[in-house]
């Protein structure tokens, strides 16, 4: 008896639904194994992570906070993703951001600058980050660069810069020589939702990108071509679409959203520019990409579901010391399952029985 | 069902090579069912069926490469299990596929040495590897690279690769499918050599007159089952065709008189590097095609035609812009998406991952080619409903067959996929069509709808430019028929003119002399 993999006439539409949901339930069990290895009580710690943040209106709030980030990041690079054209460097676009907003932030300090900061921060972040990502797309279409490397390697560039502006330049006069920015003036400050609470305007932001790559992907004849690039290169310069364009275009689009990502980030829950603004935001949402199945709608959901792991995260640390780190491991290992329930779409699996004794069962 | 043996001389001995029963299931898919088949000695057996009948499934069985799910294979009277190729090698079972595994970078010696299971050394090897080939006259030079070689003299490659194994049966799929028709006839004579020295073989074919003329007994396959052994020579094509389609095949119909307009696509002096390495180069080719004119191109695969196409369509650019004319106006230099604003159309050869996004919808694939010029989008958005009524309308006219209003162009069968791929183009009522392959490996009906389809174009008033190996395919629907050879254009000839022995000798590179002797095609 044998196990094999059998493939699919079609694409299941139903297990490109639920394979997300077994990755997520395979994952979980990994986690129960891990927690049970670490010595605490896996249902407490399950708990903790997952169950514990949903029943108080504070960490609702703070979970919208955390996805804001993710999901605009992840419909960036689900465009590029979808186009074949892999953007591993979001990050260091979401740092560069950072840093060209702040810059506004930082040269009208105590100034009595007017309503138009915000708006032109945004702009120039978004603009900084396109033009960051446009390094490694650049270097793909002209001279074959693998994108992998160069955008991943670009990252540590951002994050070198932003930690030298702060210890030099930028650095707060009046803050106890801490790497940081002074807090940012209140109209360099992304607005809140709520009096005193902690969500803020940027989740607004983030919905509007949602419907926008909604609209795009499913609506238009240029997410039309996106799709097409990506799943038959050969078969999209036949339609006429022009693949290296496209490697710049979504280079691009998902670097100008990382960086808006970035000083919406800065100006809004952190209140200043200082290096750890982000606890790896870039590359969790790589994963929050592919666990929503490079769809708009997924992605919401998904970047929702991995900012409850950063909140479970915090509040199993403080409740029972589990290791932040284990976070981080929980996301890998959820990448992994992800990627490997994805098979089960355009395969099945099936039990053979050896043909030989078929054979002799019949003949 | 008949069932004639004619070669049953060796009544006494059991056959060399006998399969009872032998059944392939994939999932819910039965490939091979149930089929028994006898080779003898000294015959060659000719496999017979249209595409996914199930002969590469029964050959693949016979020489290890799958495993039957039941039934039995007997090699000289005692059943076997073959567990890979090279126990079917071992005990004398030798196959040349129809797609080379050769190394375009090795030479000729180091292709056989990879493929040999032997421990002799290379020198040894390539002595012998040498005198086989003189002994069976097909001459191949040891040191050469694969890259240089002609289709024909890589054949000749895998042949003697096989035959170094000294096989006691053959088996062959399409051999004659690249080759010119000189070429076959001097591999009919290898093969009525190999049979002379007792020898078996398996001739995989579909082209019934080579298999009447060539074949002691054949079976036919269709849709995974045996349904008739008999002797090819007592039979007539039509009654072969007959027994592997099923049914009496539509007549193509040529209309009486079809009148020539005005040029529609005129090509002048089209030189044009390759694009890849080994790629071939286009050499100072010029044609001139007339609306309500079909021009055939024929010629040996890869002499030229994938480039052309490239060329044409706009899928690679030429510098001067007055190389290729669509419609009066100089489009060398114009994209893809320009040339189908000016009216033309394009079939390529590759139905998934070229003329298809293999995992899109049908509607999807139906904006792949129309969104330039068929009002399927406005403002940069889709109008799904105008997708929709294009696949709708094919499916209509060319007898799309499919399971659902609008499924993933792979889930199609590759005759009915190629049906939508060419109404997709027709439907755009184009002044230029520029197909290449149109009728690779469709079954019998759908091929024969798509020719009808392109006469029907041309009637219209459209150019249509047909590039395909199979010349009774020109024969039927071409006009003129020109033919490709190394990257150069012969000048056309009339169909009424152009023989096969013309044609055969344009397609090995020689050319006319002037005084041949003029009979149709295919007579």
């Amino acid at each position: 008896m044998q196990l094999v993999l059998e493939k699919r006439a079609e694409r299941s539409k139903t297990i490109a639904l639920v394979s997300p949901l077994i990755a997520i339930g395979l994952t979980i069990i990994t986690m129960v194994i891990l927690f049970a290895i670490l010595g605490k009580n896996p249902m407490l710690a399950l708990h903790a992570y997952f169950i514990a943040p949903l029943t108080d209106g504070y960490s609702l709030q703070e979970i919208a906070v955390k996805a804001t980030p993710l999901v605009m990041i992840a419909i960036g690079l689900s465009l590029c993703y979808l186009a074949n054209a892999w953007n591993i460097g979001a990050e260091g676009q979401f740092l560069i951001g950072a840093v060209a907003g702040s810059w506004i932030a930082v040269k009208t300090q105590g100034t009595d600058a007017g309503a138009w900061v915000l708006p032109v921060m945004l702009v120039l972040a978004a603009a900084a980050g396109a033009l960051y990502a446009l390094i490694p797309a650049i270097c793909k279409v002209k001279f074959g660069a693998s994108e992998i490397l160069t955008s991943l390697m670009l990252v540590y560039v951002a994050d070198l810069f932003l930690d030298y502006l702060v210890r030099g330049p930028w650095r707060d006069p009046h803050g106890f020589n801490f790497p940081t920015t002074a807090e940012f003036d209140p109209v360099a400050t992304v607005p809140l939702l709520i009096e005193g609470g902690r969500l803020h305007l940027g989740s607004i932001i983030a919905l509007l990108v949602v419907a926008a790559a909604a609209i795009l992907l499913g609506r238009t004849i240029k997410g039309f071509e996106i799709r097409v690039v990506g799943a038959a290169p050969r078969a999209a310069r036949f339609g006429g679409f022009n693949a290296n364009q496209l490697v710049i275009l979504t280079f691009a689009v998902s670097g100008a959203l990382a960086g808006l990502a970035g000083i919406i980030e800065v100006a809004g829950p952190v209140g200043h520019l200082q290096p750890g603004i982000s606890p790896g935001y870039g590359f969790t949402a790589i994963i929050v990409a592919f666990l929503g199945r490079l769809n708009p709608l997924g992605i919401l959901i998904a970047g929702l579901f991995l900012a409850l792991t950063f909140i479970g995260g915090e509040q199993a640390q403080i409740a029972m010391k589990i290791p932040l780190d284990v976070t981080k491991v929980f996301q890998g290992i959820l990448l992994f399952y992800v990627l490997a329930c994805d098979s089960l779409i355009l395969y099945r699996f099936k039990l053979v029985f050896p043909n030989r004794q078929v054979a002799r069962g019949i003949g | 069902m008949l069932d004639q043996t004619s070669n049953d001389l060796h009544s006494g001995e059991p056959p060399l090579l006998q399969t009872i029963g032998l059944t392939k299931r994939y999932g819910d898919f039965l490939a091979n069912d149930s089929i028994s088949i006898d080779i003898q000695p000294k015959q060659i057996h000719a496999l017979l069926g249209e595409n996914g009948a199930g002969k590469s499934t029964l050959v693949k069985a016979i020489y290890g490469l799958i495993q039957p799910s039941a039934g039995e294979i007997r090699w000289q009277g005692h059943p076997i299990v073959l567990s890979g190729p090279s126990e079917a090698r071992r005990r004398g079972i030798g196959m040349v596929f129809q797609h080379f595994s050769l190394f375009d970078n090795l030479t000729v010696a180091e292709n056989v040495a990879l493929g040999l299971d032997g421990r002799e050394s290379f020198k040894d090897m390539s002595a012998r590897l040498e005198q086989v080939s003189k002994t069976y006259g097909l001459p191949l030079d040891p040191r050469r690279e694969v890259w240089q070689l002609s289709v024909g003299e890589r054949q000749r490659i895998e042949i003697v690769r096989a035959l170094m194994q000294d096989p006691k049966f053959l088996i062959l799929d399409e051999p004659t499918a690249v080759l010119t028709p000189q070429e076959a006839d001097q591999l009919f004579t290898v093969l009525e050599r190999l049979k002379a020295e007792g020898r078996a073989i398996l001739y995989i074919s579909h082209k019934l007159e080579e298999v009447k003329r060539l074949c002691d007994t054949a079976t036919i396959l269709r849709g995974g089952k045996k349904v008739a052994t008999c002797n090819p020579g007592l039979e007539t094509a039509a009654s072969l065709a007959r027994m592997m389609v099923g049914s009496e095949i539509r007549e193509v119909k040529a209309p009486a008189d079809r009148k020539t307009t005005v040029p529609r696509l005129v090509v002048n002096d089209l030189s044009l590097a390759p694009g890849e390495a080994h790629g071939v180069r286009l050499e100072h080719i010029s044609f001139e095609l007339k609306g309500g004119e079909i021009l055939g191109i024929a010629g040996v695969a890869g002499n030229g035609q994938d480039e052309l196409f490239a060329a044409l369509s706009g899928e690679r650019l030429s510098k001067d812009p007055g190389t290729v004319v669509i419609e009066g106006i100089a489009a060398g230099h114009l994209s893809i998406t320009q040339r189908r604003k000016l009216g033309a159309a394009f079939v390529p050869e590759e139905r998934l991952g070229h003329g298809t996004a293999p995992r899109m919808k049908l509607s999807e694939n139906a904006l792949l080619t129309g969104h330039a010029a068929s009002g399927m989008v406005h403002h940069g958005f889709i109008d799904t409903a105008a997708a929709l009524n294009t696949v709708d309308r094919a499916t209509e006219t060319f007898d799309v067959r499919k399971a659902k209003r609008d499924p993933e162009a792979a889930s199609l069968s590759g005759g009915n996929l190629q049906k939508f791929i060419v109404g997709r183009e027709i439907l755009r009522n184009p002044a230029v069509l520029v197909v290449s392959q149109p009728t690779w490996g469709v079954d019998a009906g759908a091929a024969a709808v798509i020719r009808q389809a392109l006469l029907d174009l041309a009637t219209a008033g459209a150019a249509v430019l047909v590039t395909s190996q199979d010349l009774d395919e020109l024969a039927e629907i071409a006009d003129r028929i020109a033919v490709m050879f190394h990257g150069r254009l012969s000048a056309p000839l009339a169909t009424s003119e152009a023989t096969r022995e013309k044609l055969g000798l344009l397609m090995g590179g020689s050319s006319l002399e002037p005084k041949e002797a003029a009979h149709a095609v295919g007579a």
